[in-house]
């Protein structure tokens, strides 16, 4: 236990973040199913009221993003990426637990307003933030949401945000900076690749939104007029901040599940990713262009026609980078010798997925077009097969691809192909129909709607399809859950990848490598025209190998934010410097403790 | 900050300067979007106080200079370590601190003179803007100021030597983007009105 | 073996069949996007098919190489080692050049239709002000010098030049028959111009999350021929009607004055309060609440016995009358066509 909580070493900083991100997807998760049966009948649906709804959806979005499927692949770049560059750990181990214990208080303490009620006076249990997950102001000034709801929201995202960014840090050095002898940056596995950008993009996205969020809890603490008209301000404002975070944050969310898939293609296709360079450079291309679209979100908001053609004009270009790389998907699989595994499905699910997806973003882009769309179901379906049936279902193949390397165990490929098909007729099935609620005119964040829409009949389509995800998501689960029962047999290469995790026992020694590998290829393991396999490692390090201690610095130190946020909440100064004094002792403390890499 | 660039790394760069990079990076978005508020608010306060009425240029040119001047202590400081000489190094660090100090000392000054005249945190978009930025600029150089007086104390105490050259030379990376970003919010709030 | 394979795309392609099903089949689509009435809508709408058709293209293009590469590359027991291709920069070229080339048949109709629907009506346009509040709507001609609440009269065949703004928070105005939504936003005017083609009842509704009764925040527009609008703003321009002494409506009105109601609502002649909607007309209206609930002696005294109850975080307190001054003040209301 206490090896779990001072733990630096980036394989059980992995393991964390997968459980601590999926239990949050499970949470997220049993949200959505609320709101979807809310939403099987029209005119009132089962009686879950407007304010707990209003908080519902907000959880949703606001868990799903922040705290499941950023730190689900967050659990990927921690376990696979020292692996994948041949490092004994990251660049800040204990940075990297920092990162952890910040983002899980930050969830806690998210997650903890939904029973929070009776400490703040509400005559309601959950005070759970009820504004959206894009927090449009003026709504969140305190005159239209008195109570703690957005205060939870705007406090728990900036402590999330911190971890991002000690994450993003620690990341783009160890990327740079801790490869192995011979790895070149483009002879960097994609997935290594795709989060280096990630990474690139979280340091310049969150400053922003965090910016946005000062400026409005300015605004609720302090009274000052940021984003109220009354002052002066403008809320129009708030949404250019938080866009220019937030488109960004899409290909934070989007870009390390199409790094997994450019892995799992080659593998299981047994060939090179086609066109390496391209789909790095498309990745590099996409990541630029994500900072220069942000206002095609706010097409409604009467930008004029100048700025509307400009917006629609970047984000048109988007889609060029992103076909290239789905042309460059399906080159891999073309010739290949295609192993049916669960891994591989997930994969090329995404890839089937995400077309829909990504063609229903074109007719976003179009801003005439869009302002018959914003704000619909027709949004809401999109956004679910670019984050549903491209994030998750790429997540979902990374998951089935490394979990053997990350537990020695394998995931029974029965109930995966069980999981797979449950998934993606679910996920058809709860948002496909969706396109038409939302262009016969239903519009999104609404607790009810009439039944003389027409409409009722799609929602009830997806609030099936929803269930389905559910019950996949349950058999998931399961076999995650039974893994722990199987024999620890993987071997160290079960699938026969090409790059270096695969190089090491399943699951690695604390230390990875027993010798630091020098790379002379691409595909390391894998015979080339041109490369040789690398030789095999040695079973044991010729020389005891220093593995760094645990810290518990880390963690004293995370505990001192949710504390400060606490303190601000209740509005009592001694709580937060209570808070910040943890905070500098811990810092004090972490800087002056010997801890040798 | 007990272990050196003992490690080979890809980059050749120390892996905490290299965070060191990203992290200046980062906090240049940071006083973007911060910079970017006060110029879309610039001229739309409903009412007065207005910038034109209240800042005082040649006495924030002084805070300006002492803080230019702070940033050539910190290159002396830096120059010390490096070649072992603790006592200069001591003193530069010392003296460092000290402009850095006499800087948010300005700054209260200011503050507290502002709100005398009527300036308050609430009063208008040009207070919200101003205290904002110029304050989120003032809690960096208090954070800088507390960071130059460990590494004072430190060498008081022997503990901070020539091994110790990078972790001075990383300090200085931050003291010196905490001063040019100065450069700029002066520029930007108090030279073009 | 394409038979695995299949079932990839089948799942949404039969889904898309099925609703394209429903939706003929169904009823009437009071919201729906597709049945454009006015020129603004029908840009809309023929944009968004344009765009539809050329995404349908490569939909099927390709979704039928992914099949084709997953059936035809199924591994086989002792086939031979597939050829290592690292890449084709021919193929790159022209995978980039194709998606570009799509691009600008798509983007050259988007920026006409943008500055086409840029909100700017013809000189001599109706101008109606809309005024989003917490949950309803507010009208205002100001050449007419009338206003309206919730329900928007306009003339067919007229250019009305639409100028919105907001008392509270961000609302958006969507009547999708006839034209896209635009955002309601405090210390802010925006416009959209239209003009409606045919008479007729549209139903629209807030678009932009607005807090607890967002999804309550209903509307109607009513397009009519000129005469019958001008019928409406003669209507709506004369004093409200006086109830005959000593009918129930009289009784309602002395309720009326000394009730609550008057803080918050003006009928002109009774009371100036402006919180609420102006109720001199409530009672030629077809709806109340928002376009919430139909205009009915029922719905009227559950209205006014428990708004919060019918609309979460309605402003309007409960009322605690009696049943008769209930019956009387309701009968008061009806009686203001």
């Amino acid at each position: 236990m206490k090896s779990w909580l001072t733990t630096t070493d980036h394989k059980r900083i992995g393991l964390l973040y997968f459980w601590t991100a999926f239990g949050f997807f499970m949470i997220g998760g049993l949200e959505a199913l609320i709101i979807r049966a809310q939403l099987v009948r029209p005119d009132g649906g089962l009686g879950v009221s407007a304010e707990t709804f209003n908080q519902l959806f907000t959880m949703h979005g606001t868990t799903m993003v922040f705290l499941a499927l950023m730190p689900l692949s967050a659990a990927f770049f921690n376990y696979i990426i020292p692996l994948q560059i041949g490092a004994r750990d990251v660049a800040f181990p204990r940075l990297n637990a920092f990162s952890y214990w910040v983002f899980l208080l930050g969830g806690l303490f998210l997650n903890a307003s939904f029973v929070a009620g009776p400490l703040f006076g509400a005559d309601r249990l959950s005070v759970a933030p009820d504004a959206g997950w894009f927090g449009y102001a003026n709504l969140t000034s305190r005159q239209f949401s008195p109570g703690p709801n957005v205060d939870f929201w705007l406090l728990g995202l900036q402590i999330l945000g911190i971890a991002s960014l000690a994450a993003g840090f620690n990341f783009v050095v160890t990327i740079l900076n801790m490869r192995a002898p011979g790895m070149r940056m483009l002879r960097l596995p994609p997935f290594t690749w795709m989060t280096l950008i990630t990474q690139f993009l979280v340091i310049t996205a969150f400053p922003v939104i965090t910016v946005a969020l000062v400026l409005l809890m300015f605004d609720r603490f302090f009274g000052t007029h940021f984003f109220l008209p009354a002052g002066g301000g403008d809320p129009i404002l708030w949404q250019h901040l938080f866009w220019m975070f937030g488109h960004p944050e899409v290909y934070i969310l989007i870009l390390p599940a199409m790094g997994i898939i450019s892995e799992v293609l080659p593998t299981f296709s047994k060939k090179p990713l086609f066109g390496y360079t391209v789909v790095v450079y498309s990745g590099v291309v996409i990541a630029f262009l994500g900072w220069s679209v942000w206002s095609h979100h706010m097409f409604s908001t009467g930008l004029g026609p100048i700025a509307d053609s400009v917006f629609a004009g970047t984000t048109m270009l988007i889609a060029i980078p992103t076909g290239v790389k789905i042309f460059n998907w399906i080159g891999t699989l073309w010739g290949g010798q295609i192993r049916f595994t669960t891994s591989l499905l997930f994969a090329v699910g995404f890839i089937a997925m995400f077309i829909i997806g990504g063609l229903s973003g074109v007719t976003h882009a179009s801003a005439p077009s869009d302002l018959q769309q914003t704000d619909t179901y027709y949004v809401v379906a999109h956004i679910h097969y670019v984050l549903f049936g491209g994030t998750i279902l790429g997540l979902f193949s990374g998951i089935y691809y490394w979990w053997p390397k990350m537990t020695g165990r394998f995931l029974s490929e029965r109930m995966g192909k069980v999981h797979f098909w449950l998934t993606l007729i679910g996920m058809n099935l709860a948002f496909f129909p969706m396109h038409f609620s939302g262009l016969l005119g239903m519009p999104r964040r609404i607790y009810t709607y009439s039944a003389d829409l027409g409409v009722a009949r799609f929602n009830q389509l997806s609030t099936i399809g929803a269930f389905l995800i559910g019950i996949a998501t349950l058999v998931f689960f399961w076999n995650l859950l039974r893994t722990r029962r199987r024999p620890s047999n993987a071997p160290a290469n079960p699938w026969g990848g090409a790059t270096l995790e695969w190089a090491i026992s399943s699951p690695p020694p604390v230390y990875n490598f027993t010798v630091i590998p020098t790379v002379t290829s691409r595909l390391p393991l894998w015979q080339t025209e041109r490369h040789a396999p690398m030789a095999p490692l040695p079973d044991r390090p010729p020389a005891p190998i220093h593995v760094p201690g645990g810290s518990w610095w880390p963690m004293i130190t995370a505990f001192g934010l949710p504390i400060i946020a606490i303190g601000a909440l209740a509005h009592l100064i001694p709580i937060v410097l209570a808070g910040a004094a943890v905070v500098i002792v811990g810092i004090y403390r972490w800087a002056y403790e010997p801890f040798e890499m | 900050m007990t272990h050196g660039s003992t490690h080979a790394t890809s980059m050749g760069v120390d892996n905490r300067k290299m965070a060191f990079w990203a992290f200046i990076g980062s906090e240049c978005l940071l006083f973007g979007s911060l910079i970017a508020t006060y110029l879309v608010y610039k001229g739309r306060s409903l009412v007065g106080p207005y910038p034109h009425e209240i800042l005082n240029i040649p006495f924030t040119s002084f805070s300006t200079f002492d803080l230019l001047m702070s940033s050539l202590a910190m290159v002396l400081a830096l120059a010390a370590v490096q070649r072992g000489d603790m006592k200069q190094g001591k003193l530069w660090l010392f003296v460092t601190a000290l402009l850095g100090l006499i800087f948010l000392g300005g700054q209260f000054w200011e503050f507290s003179h502002f709100v005398h005249e009527g300036l308050g945190l609430t009063t208008n978009l040009f207070g919200s803007t101003f205290y904002v930025l110029t304050g989120t600029h003032g809690a960096h150089v208090t954070v800088g100021v507390i960071w130059l007086l460990t590494l004072w104390i430190q060498a008081l105490r022997g503990k901070l030597g020539p091994q110790n050259a990078l972790t001075v030379e990383i300090t200085g990376l931050y003291w010196h983007f905490v001063d040019v970003v100065w450069i700029v919010i002066f520029t930007v709030v108090y030279l073009i009105q | 073996m394409l038979r695995g394979a299949v079932y990839f795309d089948a799942v949404p392609l039969v889904l898309a069949l099925l609703l394209l099903f429903l939706t003929a089949c169904s009823g009437q689509f009071p919201q729906s996007v597709f049945e454009p009435r006015s020129d603004f809508s029908t840009e809309l709408a023929g944009l968004f098919t344009n765009i539809f058709w050329w995404a349908v293209g490569v939909f099927v293009i390709v979704e039928t190489l992914l099949l084709i590469a997953i059936a035809r590359y199924r591994a086989r027991p002792g086939a031979a080692e597939p050829k290592p291709v690292h890449g084709h920069t021919a193929l790159e070229i022209g995978w980039t050049l194709a998606p570009a080339l799509i691009l600008v048949f798509i983007a050259v109709p988007t920026m006409r239709t943008i500055f086409a629907t840029a909100g700017q009506a013809p000189e001599g346009a109706l101008r109606v002000e809309v005024i989003g509040h917490q949950w309803w709507w507010e009208y205002r001609y100001p050449t007419l010098n009338i206003s309206a609440y919730n329900e928007l009269h306009l003339p067919v065949a007229t250019p009305i030049q639409v100028e919105m703004t907001s008392a509270d928070v961000i609302h958006s105005f969507w009547v999708p028959r006839l034209g896209g939504k635009r955002d309601l936003i405090q210390g802010r005017t925006n416009r959209i111009a239209f003009r409606a083609d045919s008479t007729g009842e549209y139903w629209g509704q807030c678009a932009e999350f607005c807090g607890a009764s967002h999804a309550n925040m209903r509307l109607r527009v009513f397009v009519q021929s000129d005469s019958a609008f001008q019928r409406w703003v003669d209507q709506e321009r004369a004093a409200p009607a006086t109830p005959a002494k000593g009918s129930p409506a009289e009784a309602g009105l002395q309720v009326f004055r000394r009730s609550a109601c008057i803080g918050c609502h003006t009928i002109a002649g009774v009371a100036q309060g402006k919180i609420g909607p102006d109720l001199s007309h409530v009672g030629g209206r077809a709806t109340i609440a928002g376009a919430l609930f139909p205009n009915t002696s029922e719905t009227l005294h559950r209205w006014i016995m428990n708004a919060p109850s019918l609309k979460p975080g309605a402003l309007m307190p409960p009322q605690n009358l009696s049943p008769q001054d209930l019956d009387a003040v309701v009968a008061y209301l009806q009686s203001l066509k």
